[in-house]
């Protein structure tokens, strides 16, 4: 933020720029978030909290709460390799690999979803091998799992990536040349480096796990209370007709998102993020 | 350099005294196959089941052109409309001060945080005809929920912070000084805004429109609850897939996904193509 190019509104013209900016914002950011509050609340606290108390609902963050404590760690590690091997080596292919990484970014999720189902399902690729080993991979929690992993396979490693270019070899060859292991150059030398971003990136790669939708609908079968993630339910809720009971679950991932929100804020306020990759997938 | 290489340089990369390359780089390559590469090849492998002819009779099917059609018109259209307001919200967020600037900041990032079936029944309640909106443009004849104009309103609210986010860095670089030799030479605000400042957001505006076409085109849960989902008129191309999958259509289904797939990406190299002769011709 340049705050000191900032100016005050002291003239019509601005006024109406800044009158118009914030009236759309409100129309477009705050009037849906209104909507799921107050939708939430409209049968009263008796029915909000008593959605969070049905088995199904209950089975259905348990589930989210597991596709996400299974995706994060993963592309967690995933990106930190990433970014060591891109970041702190040169070799040929370089390139490609990062537009590799990027690529789930510019696919549906709808597509995320059905690339599991050609590849896995029974009709797939190894769905004749899935089958004679028992294991029940699409329209089962497995799948569910999967997609989430692609869906948010970039969000980390592109947080580290340009980090770990800008910061460059020089320390990790200065602890080397004084006899530090691999391991330990890792440890104690890159990944007190890149914390932050790590944590900015795991932020924005948790909520979107917990909050997918299109992919894991393709896959899901939706069978209440055993295949249905938290967005999955919502849907289902209000497609009974249970609008109450959908924007209160609704408004538990909708406080996730303020929440995520406010620290990913934080955290680029205190400066210990790259401001080009404050959005989610900004360039 | 070289001297501390433990053994002699493989052709296709340059020799690093760091260890744990092999390691790492094995990791990423063997986790991106899994994850990406081998599912993208049963999809990319899939249509052709039945040839050519096979492919392109599921894509041209009626309804399912209809679809793709209008997936990609709304969000070319939202993208287009996003990169006026996206515009003009990173302008009046980066050069003034108001009260809650810094908030009303945060809250452009919401449309990425939220998840997409909260913003999808949110809308469909706030367009329905007993929503706040849609009850203002019902006595107005205006219908935005379950019609196409709904998936229109959808994808306005889900491109907004790609156009935002690409500004915004841009504009805070951009030296206020520049803007003040042109109106001190003379340059009247517009002028200055047209030749000064444009020309300077060449760029990273077609990247927030490349970026929220690409998602535009694709998404699916912001849409399908506002959309009403008729084949033929309000129908998006995501949801042909999973009608496609119930009915077991897997190749017709991958169709539709491989055309999805090949428009987005060159949508996304054709932008990074003109981006990079803006760049080349420079602004300030």
């Amino acid at each position: 933020m340049n705050a000191a190019a900032a100016r005050r509104v002291d003239r019509p013209g601005p006024l109406v720029l800044v009158m118009v900016a914030v009236a759309w914002l409100l129309v477009v950011i705050g009037l849906p978030l209104a909507t799921v509050v107050v939708q939430a609340l409209a049968k009263g606290l008796g029915v909000f909290f008593g959605t969070f108390r049905q088995p199904d609902a209950v089975a259905a963050i348990r589930l989210t709460l597991l596709a996400a404590a299974i995706a994060v760690p993963l592309n967690a590690a995933f990106g930190l390799a990433a970014a060591w091997s891109i970041a702190k080596f040169e070799f040929r292919g370089k390139s490609l690999l990062i537009t590799l990484i990027d690529l789930p970014l510019s696919m549906s999720p709808v597509i995320s979803g059905l690339v599991w189902v050609l590849l896995l399902g029974a009709r797939g690729w190894f769905g004749p091998v899935l089958a004679a080993a028992g294991v029940k991979v699409i329209f089962a929690v497995p799948g569910i799992v999967l997609a989430t992993i692609l869906v948010t396979v970039p969000l980390i490693a592109r947080e580290l990536i340009p980090l770990m270019i800008e910061q460059g070899t020089e320390e990790e060859l200065a602890a080397t040349t004084l006899g530090a292991g691999g391991w330990s150059v890792f440890f104690r030398v890159t990944l007190p480096n890149v914390r932050w971003a790590l944590l900015h990136g795991v932020l924005l790669c948790n909520a979107r796990a917990m909050g997918e939708f299109g992919a894991v609908s393709v896959l899901s079968g939706h069978i209440r209370g055993v295949t249905e993630t938290l967005p999955l339910h919502i849907e289902a809720l209000y497609n009974d007709y249970d609008f109450a009971g959908a924007f209160s679950a609704a408004s538990l991932l909708a406080g996730l998102a303020i929440v995520t929100l406010i620290a990913k804020t934080a955290l680029e306020r205190a400066g210990a993020v790259n401001p080009s990759s404050r959005g989610f997938h900004a360039p | 350099m070289a001297a501390f290489a433990p053994s002699p340089p493989a052709s296709w990369r340059e020799s690093s005294p760091l260890p744990g390359f092999g390691l790492a780089l094995g990791f990423t390559v063997l986790y991106l196959s899994a994850i990406i590469l081998l599912p993208l090849a049963a999809l990319v492998t899939r249509p052709w089941q039945h040839g050519v002819g096979g492919f392109l009779g599921a894509i041209f099917a009626p309804t399912t052109l209809e679809a793709l059609r209008l997936s990609f018109a709304a969000a070319a259209a939202a993208a287009a409309a996003n990169v006026g307001l996206g515009l003009l919200i990173a302008w009046v967020l980066q050069r003034y001060d108001f009260p809650f600037r810094r908030v009303l900041d945060a809250l452009v990032d919401l449309p990425f945080a939220l998840p997409t079936a909260v913003a999808g029944i949110a809308l469909a309640t706030l367009y329905g005809p007993r929503g706040w909106i849609g009850g203002l443009l019902e006595p107005l004849g205006i219908k935005v929920a379950y019609t196409p104009l709904g998936v229109f309103v959808a994808l306005l609210a889900v491109g907004l912070p790609f156009v935002v986010r690409s500004v915004q860095p841009v504009l805070a670089d951009l030296d206020a000084a520049y803007e003040e030799a042109a109106r001190t030479l003379g340059a009247g605000a517009l002028q200055t805004f047209v030749r000064v400042v444009l020309p300077a957001l060449g760029p990273a505006l077609t990247t927030g429109f490349a970026l929220a076409f690409a998602r535009g085109a694709g998404e699916y849960g912001s849409v399908i609850f506002i959309a009403g989902n008729m084949p033929g008129v309000s129908e998006i191309a995501p949801l042909v897939i999973v009608g496609k999958l119930e009915q077991y259509d897997y190749s017709g289904a991958a169709a539709v996904g491989v055309a999805m797939l090949t428009v987005s990406l060159a949508v996304l190299i054709a932008t990074n193509t003109v981006q990079t002769r803006l760049s080349r011709r420079g602004g300030p």
